[in-house]
């Protein structure tokens, strides 16, 4: 099934609906649709077989979105955070191609072979010629590829096809499900998996898409109250600072309903104060990947209050779960040999089903039998609720033991004196690795030997980082991703680090 | 004919369309007003009435399951007539509606 159906439905039941932008001048169902439709005539004239897309977010990325689908050609977003240099690397692998650049960012780039560039206020006063240029169908097959963020190495190419990203879209949302006041605020960049799935899942539900083009906390509820926002997806990082906003200026979010979150480790003291704070507001916690066209798993609402107020121990535990997988795929914890393991233990989360592609435009990855390996450590409760451990590249191993880094920042986190936190392994000649921390104080200066103690308390001296590195913030990617690596650099040549023992 | 994923399909008598979601794991006759549907591209047969039985309708986003087949389809456009597997009319699938998580 090909992604532009979606908005062909929309387009067709609620024409005058509006689909994206704000209240005052938005554009309705059947203008996205004629707006798609004209700029997949303008980018066939320019040619290339995939559309690469640099730029901010906004109604121009939507109609790129299903103009690329029109023409059947792969719409590939790139990360204009990058370096130039980097960003240029990217640009040219997705030749033959035609670009469409922000104005602001031409300059940034230099030619490459094969890659053909279009300005943003091109493609959008293209986008507005009418046509009747008929468009001749062209079978469904890649939609997106996405890089990969590259945290751990060279961005690679994901595949989404149509065929993953609508069974996603019409597994989880019911067409037209939402009502006509509804608006949902996307502030994540359009390379984020959760870029591309909310414009989908938006268009198939009816609801409005407002895009916040860049991030800040102040510019997310000043939209949010002006826009009436009553859904909105966030990654960790920037909960906190929303909170902190709506705190400083004593502000409620009075329109919101929904708010969902995932794309990283959500510290559990952040959700447990969004929860008391916007106590109208129901919590999503998804979890999903790039490969497996966003979430498969969610912790709901009704989860996140029954985990709050429960007294048994197990039950609030969950609050640090991403919840169940949905319906509509299978889910497994594997051990290193394969074999499927019973709940309570921890391996790596495979999953299986038509929206995972788990392919790269270099190999595919999916095993034939359709499982997809997502190189992350977690275990599932008794009831079935999964709980990530983060990326199986970040365990440490020290003298032959596995430690999920996750469990000791979690423990962490609830130190008074933390704000953030980071554990990782460095290289120990006599243990393979040894357990760091890096973090951020909060509220006065914590000893490491007090965290040191706090640690052991509640885990085991194995798992008590051996080394502490205070700082003033730590290293993060604009989508909310611990640079990891980064930091590991940093601290292997940093000799400041004070040691516990 | 050939049901594969997402090929579509339209009725021969009314405005009903549909997309193929799963395809059925043996041969059947997908049909719509008590017709058989015809592939999308394809012209419409003449002359060929809806049968009374089969004219309860079909709306647009809803998605339509046979347990004994397998095969699942969303309904892309409404029309006057219901569908059907060999006859046999076609339930709604009930949404499960899971909480928004984009």
């Amino acid at each position: 099934m090909h992604t532009t159906l979606l908005l062909d439905m929309a387009a067709d039941a609620v024409p005058d609906r509006l689909a994206l932008g704000r209240r005052g001048d938005g554009l309705t169902f059947a203008e996205l649709q004629r707006r798609a439709r004209a700029g997949a005539v303008a980018l066939d004239a320019v040619g290339g077989e995939t559309v690469a897309f640099i730029g901010l977010n906004g109604p121009t990325m939507a109609v790129a979105i299903f103009a690329s689908g029109l023409l059947g050609k792969p719409f590939a977003p790139l990360n204009y955070r990058l370096s130039d240099a980097d960003l240029g690397k990217l640009l040219a692998r997705t030749a033959p191609s035609v670009a469409v650049v922000d104005d602001d960012m031409l300059g940034r780039l230099r030619a490459h072979p094969g890659v053909e560039v279009m300005s943003r206020s091109a493609f959008d006063a293209a986008c507005l010629v009418a046509s009747d240029m008929e468009l001749p169908y062209v079978e469904p097959d890649i939609g997106v590829l996405l890089f990969t963020s590259g945290t751990t190495g060279e961005p690679k190419a994901a595949i989404l096809r149509h065929s993953n990203l609508t069974s996603y879209v019409i597994s989880t949302v019911e067409f037209l499900g939402s009502d006509e006041d509804e608006a949902a605020l996307v502030s994540v960049p359009p390379y984020h998996i959760a870029g591309i799935s909310a414009v989908l899942t938006g268009v198939y539900g009816g609801r409005r898409i407002v895009h916040l083009e860049a991030f800040t906390p102040e510019a997310w509820v000043e939209e949010a109250t002006a826009e009436r926002i009553t859904h909105a997806m966030v990654v960790p990082t920037m909960l906190g600072r929303i909170l902190d906003i709506l705190e400083a200026r004593g502000a409620g979010l009075p329109h919101l309903k929904a708010l969902s979150y995932g794309g990283g480790r959500m510290p559990q003291p952040v959700i447990e104060r969004a929860l008391r704070e916007l106590p109208h507001v129901d919590f999503v916690n998804a979890y999903g990947l790039t490969e497996t066209s966003s979430t498969v798993a969610v912790l709901g609402p009704d989860d996140h209050r029954e985990a709050i107020s429960s007294p048994d121990e197990a039950v609030r535990k969950r609050l640090g779960s991403v919840g169940r997988p949905l319906p509509t795929l299978e889910l497994e914890i594997r051990g290193p040999d394969g074999e499927v393991l019973p709940a309570g233990q921890s391996g790596e989360i495979y999953v299986r089903g038509e929206q995972v592609s788990g392919e790269y435009t270099h190999k595919k990855v999916v095993q034939d039998d359709g499982w997809f390996a997502t190189n992350d450590g977690g275990w599932m409760d008794e009831a079935g609720y999964l709980f990530v451990e983060g990326r199986l590249d970040d365990v440490i191993v020290r003298g032959g033991e596995n430690i999920s880094p996750g469990e000791i920042e979690d423990v962490l986190r609830e130190h008074p004196n933390v704000a953030d936190v980071a554990v990782l392994g460095l290289p120990d000649d006599e243990w393979g690795e040894r357990v760091a921390a890096a973090v951020v104080a909060k509220d006065g200066m914590p000893s490491a030997g007090d965290l040191a103690d706090w640690v052991k308390a509640r885990l085991r001296s194995t798992k008590t980082p051996d080394v502490w590195s205070f700082r003033d913030a730590l290293p993060y990617n604009d989508t909310g991703k611990l640079l990891r690596r980064q930091l590991r650099v940093e601290m292997g040549r940093d000799g400041e680090t004070s040691s516990a023992t | 004919m050939e049901l594969k994923p997402g090929s579509r399909w339209k009725s021969a008598v009314c405005d009903t369309e549909v997309v193929v979601v799963r395809p059925p794991k043996m041969p059947v006759s997908l049909e719509c007003g008590g017709h058989p549907m015809v592939a999308h591209a394809a012209a419409k047969p003449e002359d060929l009435e809806m049968s009374s039985d089969h004219a309860a309708g079909s709306q647009m986003g809803k998605r339509f399951a046979d347990e004994d087949s397998g095969i699942e389809v969303l309904c892309s456009k409404g029309g006057a007539g219901s569908l059907a597997i060999d006859g046999q009319a076609l339930g709604a699938k009930d949404a499960k509606k899971l909480p928004a998580s984009d």
